[in-house]
């Protein structure tokens, strides 16, 4: 039989051989098996390894926020204990490298293109030295002759189209708003963010010869490489990573970042080992921050509740000349109907940190404001929120008019409802008082793209019968080793403790790294084909077709022959390689995962303070490949939609254009006591247009819409539509009912 | 960070006798370390008192003698200080994190430093740091700043949880320094900024904190309501701690602190003379929110906080004066 191992996925895998496999490990709620070294302090992070004679580098970082250097008055910090050089070179990097550039951003760091961008580093025997003399070192700027604007709300920004996306148009958007039976225009803010990884960014760098090793904390390695050999003018294959534990990226590990470029730099210069790591503070001035946005959503719908007409238009933010614009409508493309519609992305040129993608970059805040705004029309209709969102699923991607792979959102919103208790929820608000608390429910639908990055595996049955997958897939926390690992299991037909997994190493053929969801479908692909290509072998030794061939538990079964792998591969290792790659099957279908959230809050009556009480999250993302760490996924995401509904936002000072709250303290994340009992469902699905494996993106969908279900909570629960995220007190007091009055 | 030398202190004694020689006194060090980290405090010597044994709670008298070290984990699970005095627990708890307050102490918590940003952003003027430098929280990012006691050169705030309690309980700061034991009223211990922001309190240099006392327990309702953006782990936007008693129906006794609200905790004691002798409704409550809050100036980020105060003052007398009725 001709297996569809094309690199190119051209046509829908509907074999779906994972559910003919026998060994039961694959979604299973498997542990980690990294989870004991890492709750155990024995991983080992970038900054912790042991290099002998490592010195350290501290960034410096500009105090203006546009204009050049005109000197570095070194000398002073040069005769300091313990500094051994104090860098500014031209291939150091002013920016963050966007995700997938594959090539060096913008360097020369004596051009200051924001506040906060690192100027130069300073290196010493210690950490302390050289932050001391970090601190100690006098620069001397020019101010920029045409300085661009601080905020994006500035007349004087200029607002460009972005380059890698068009608007959406269909129909007189207008006239269906005019003609309409109920018609909601509305403007939405939200802050920027930061992805606020545990893990600072931090690298080791060492060179042998022209050869140079970076140990660090990176997503996507086979990408890096490229950055960092581009950033040197050296050949990619000089450059090797080792990034086998992340503590986190959330887009901010997608490019190179300035500590990496500044380490190898230095490391060569002075021939020795350099670490260079972040501060807190330094990451959240220097690292990708999310866009702030300004929506305007309309929606046009008749006298049932159908939407006739949609509007999604957002202003977002960048540094000049930086490619990417938060894909704000992303979402809203394909989610609800409205054969009129606009939808549009402006990027307003600023001064800031680069902005790129942190956290399912679109969807995260887009969807939060369209769930919002889908709340408000069915506030308007008088229609239960639920219904309303059932109405309006097109059968076919409006404008395109692509068929949907797979849509569990009806099963979501119905599901969750059930679990959540939604028929509880008050069509009014402000109806009920729990001591000082309002309470209120709210629900919005979550949906996120579904990606996939061309990706390759090694897998090696050995001839003792155990297996070994190898790829430069780096695990950011999410379970990519687990995942891997259980995929060569299910279709090898060994038990966990017989599969080895190694990742990280950029030495290895590469997988689609760690990012947009991707990272499972992509490269747990390529193990799959990896592994088909054994069994291939695999079936040949045991003189039968390959899906007759049944592996469970380290033995081969066809018919009444049975043999052990080890016995099957002859004493001789089988390695193959499995690749994939993105193809037809994502321009003749709209690939997307979705889910609905319910969210139920108290608002203080007296001091609007708002608290999640308990949320439920319903998801179809395809097959579920491990139970646990999916669930992981969306818990987490939902408690960045807690975040981005109540907490964060990135406060910029607009005079000189640094960021006020650029530490923990500050930037506030939820913290436990934030973050009540989640309830997560996940819906049984296969989408063979998705991926080989039938599965879809998982990692950024419990943040898609999130935030809207709590804000719609917020309303219900005492009548407060605040349109600027975080919905923090001061926007809600002012409109709170009478807290002595008793329930309407 | 600047190089330093590290010296521990096994008795008050020696403590001050290494102040004397101009040696900065490290507690917890959990905010101590973070301002040498960010060069915002230089010392050459450090003097650690955590080994002086200042770190008992006492009886004295009816009153209670909580020493400088004891830490504030401690302090609010200490069964005396919960059974007499529930506020100051309550409060403490309300502040920080479990791991903060495991390392923070009672003097370390009283000489914090404030949260404005700008304070510990090199970058930024601030007389607070450096005189005469110019604020740039005035026309900034003031949304945790101070409303009542700001002055033209800084309109910070003291941040703390459990001063505002000890405020409201009348405790005294015990000190020993070059000029012997002084006994500081709480109510005097923190210095509005006025043309000298840069000294939040009134330690002189070499002086001391040994202990605070507590005088004896009122019996009153004890309430501690902070505001803040997130449940936990976030300094107050607003605090307040009251102790109060109710007789047939009206309020007999009243002490109000307030915290994050104005420059030092505040205390105003004719917010408590429109409450005593009344009884308790929502006017009575706007009245009294009207006093406190007379002189209050926002300074645009932080505006909300005169309304906030007001609500956050109706709801703890609310809670308070049910809970005494019942
Ligand atoms: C992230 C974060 C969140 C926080 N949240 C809160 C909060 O919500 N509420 C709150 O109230 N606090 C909060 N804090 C502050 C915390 O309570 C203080 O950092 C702590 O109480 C300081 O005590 P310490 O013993 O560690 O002081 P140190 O850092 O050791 O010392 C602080 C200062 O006090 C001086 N000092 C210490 N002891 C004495 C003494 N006996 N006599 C004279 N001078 C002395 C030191 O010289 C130093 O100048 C938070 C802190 C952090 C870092
Ligand atoms: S408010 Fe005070 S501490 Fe803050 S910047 Fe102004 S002077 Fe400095």
């Amino acid at each position: 039989m001709a297996l569809p191992l094309a690199d190119l996925y051209n046509t829908p895998d509907e074999r779906n051989l994972l559910d003919t496999m026998k060994q039961g490990v694959i979604g299973k709620p498997l542990d980690r098996p990294e989870g004991p070294l890492k709750v155990s302090g024995t991983a080992t992070y970038s900054a912790e390894w042991k290099r002998s004679d490592c010195a350290e580098g501290f960034l410096v970082l500009a105090d203006i926020a546009q204009g050049t250097v005109k000197a570095i008055h070194a000398d002073k910090v040069l005769a300091m204990p313990g500094v051994v050089a104090v860098l500014s070179d031209e291939a150091m990097i002013r920016r963050s490298t966007q995700g997938t550039a594959g090539e060096a951003p913008a360097q020369d760091v004596h051009t200051v293109d924001y506040f906060g961008q690192p100027v130069a580093l300073v290196v010493a025997e210690t950490f302390e030295q050289a932050r001391e003399a970090a601190q100690a070192l006098e620069i001397e700027y020019d101010a920029a002759a045409e300085p661009v604007p601080l905020d994006p709300q500035s007349p004087d920004a200029k607002i460009e189209e972005p380059s890698d996306s068009k608007p959406v148009k269909g129909g007189d958007l207008d006239k269906a708003m005019r003609e309409a039976d109920y018609a909601i225009d509305v403007e939405y803010d939200t802050p920027g963010h930061a992805s606020a990884a545990m893990e600072p960014h931090a690298t080791i760098a060492e060179w042998d010869g022209d050869r140079l090793t970076l140990r660090g904390s990176y997503q996507m390695l086979a990408f890096n490489v490229k950055e960092m050999a581009d950033c040197l003018s050296i050949s990619p294959k000089h450059v090797r990573i080792l990034a086998p534990y992340v503590g986190g990226g959330f887009g901010s590990k997608l490019g190179i970042t300035h500590e990496a470029v500044a380490a190898a730099i230095a490391s060569k210069q002075l021939d020795r080992p350099v670490r260079v790591v972040m501060t807190r503070q330094q990451v959240f001035q220097t690292v990708m921050r999310r866009s702030e946005t300004r929506q305007r959503v309309r929606l046009a719908a008749d006298a049932a509740g159908k939407l006739v007409g949609l509007g999604h238009e957002a202003r977002v933010s960048n540094l000049p000349d930086e490619d990417f614009a938060e894909p704000v409508t992303q979402a809203t493309e394909f989610l609800y109907g409205g054969e009129n519609r606009l939808l549009k992305v402006e990027v307003a040129r600023i001064s800031r940190m680069t902005a790129g993608s942190v956290r399912a970059p679109g969807e995260a805040v887009g969807m939060q404001v369209l769930e919002a705004a889908m709340d408000e029309l069915a506030q308007k209709i008088g229609m239960d929120p639920i219904e309303l969102r059932k109405r309006n699923l097109p059968v076919k991607v409006p404008v395109e008019g692509t068929p949907y792979s797979s849509r569990k959102l009806v099963e979501a919103l119905e599901q969750g409802a059930e679990s959540f208790g939604w028929d509880k929820c008050k069509t009014e608000p402000c109806q009920t008082r729990n001591g000082d608390w309002w309470i209120g429910m709210g629900v919005a639908s979550a949906a996120r793209v579904n990606v996939m990055i061309p990706a390759k595996a090694r897998v090696t049955l050995k001839a003792d019968g155990t297996a070994l997958v190898e790829t430069d897939q780096t695990d950011i926390g999410t379970g990519s080793y687990a995942i891997l690992g259980q995929i060569a299991g299910e279709m090898l037909g060994l038990p966990m403790d017989k599969v080895d997994v190694v990742l990280g190493d950029s030495e290895l053929p590469p997988g689609a790294g760690s990012g947009g969801s991707f990272g499972a479908i992509s490269t747990g692909s390529a193990v799959m084909r990896a592994c088909e290509a054994i069994r291939d072998k695999l079936a040949k030794a045991m003189g039968c077709k390959a899906e007759e061939l049944e592996l469970q538990d380290g033995s081969a079964r066809h018919g009444d022959a049975r043999q052990s792998l080890g016995e099957l591969t002859g004493g001789k290792d089988i390695v193959e390689v499995g690749s994939i790659k993105p193809g037809k099957t994502f321009k003749d279908y709209s690939q997307a995962s979705y889910g609905a959230f319910f969210a139920e809050v108290g608002v203080h009556a007296f001091t609007g303070e708002v608290r999640v009480r308990r949320m439920t999250g319903a998801f179809g993302f395809g097959r579920v490949l491990n139970a646990k760490t999916a669930r992981s996924q969306c818990l987490g995401g939902m408690v960045w939609g807690i975040g981005s509904a109540l907490t964060e936002e990135l406060a910029f000072d607009v005079r000189d254009g640094h960021l006020v709250n650029h530490d923990l303290a500050e930037y506030h994340v939820p913290v436990h006591a934030d973050v009540p009992a989640l309830e997560v469902i996940l819906l049984e699905e296969r989408d063979a247009a998705a991926s080989p494996l039938q599965a879809k993106g998982v990692g950024e969908l419990g943040i898609c819409g999130a935030a809207g279900a709590v804000a719609n909570a917020v309303y219900n629960a005492c009548g407060v539509r605040v349109r600027s995220f975080p919905l923090t007190l001061d926007k809600i007091i002012p409109h709170l009912p009478d807290p002595f009055a008793s329930p309407a | 960070m600047k190089p330093f030398v590290l010296d521990h202190a096994d008795s008050p004694d020696a403590a001050l006798a290494a102040l004397d020689a101009g040696a900065t006194a490290i507690a917890g060090g959990t905010n101590l370390v973070d301002l040498m980290k960010l060069e915002l405090a230089t010392p050459e010597k450090l003097v650690s008192i955590r080994r002086t044994g200042l770190d008992e709670i006492s009886a004295d008298g009816d009153g209670l003698m909580i020493g400088a070290l004891v830490s504030n984990a401690d302090c609010a699970a200490h069964r005396r200080v919960r059974e007499g005095w529930p506020l100051l627990a309550k409060a403490i708890l309300a502040g920080a994190s479990p791991q903060l307050r495991n390392r923070a102490t009672t003097g370390g918590n009283l000489c914090q430093r404030t949260r404005c940003g700008y304070f510990y952003d090199s970058t930024q003027a601030c007389n607070k740091r450096e005189p005469g430098s110019g604020c740039a929280a005035r026309e900034g990012f003031n949304r945790i700043h101070a409303v009542l006691g700001t002055s033209d050169q800084c309109i910070a705030t003291y941040p703390g949880d459990m001063a505002v309690a000890m405020l409201a309980l009348d405790a005294v700061v015990m000190t020993e320094g070059p000029y012997g034991p002084r006994r500081i009223p709480l109510a005097m211990f923190h210095r509005m900024p006025g043309d000298e922001p840069s000294r939040d309190n009134v330690l002189e240099a070499g002086e001391l904190i040994t202990a605070v006392r507590l005088p004896a327990p009122t019996g009153g309702v004890q309430v501690y309501r902070k505001v803040r953006d997130r449940a936990s782990y976030a300094f107050a936007l607003v605090s307040v701690a009251v102790d109060l008693a109710m007789e047939e129906g009206r309020i007999a006794r009243c002490a109000l602190a307030f915290g994050s609200l104005g420059t030092v905790p505040w205390r105003d004691r004719a917010v408590e003379n429109v409450l005593i002798g009344e009884k308790p409704t929502p006017a009575l409550f706007a009245q009294a929110a009207e006093v406190l809050l007379k002189d209050a100036q926002g300074f645009g980020e932080n505006d909300f906080k005169i309304p906030l105060a007001a609500r956050a003052l109706a709801a703890t007398l609310h809670e308070a004066t049910q809970t005494g009725k019942a």
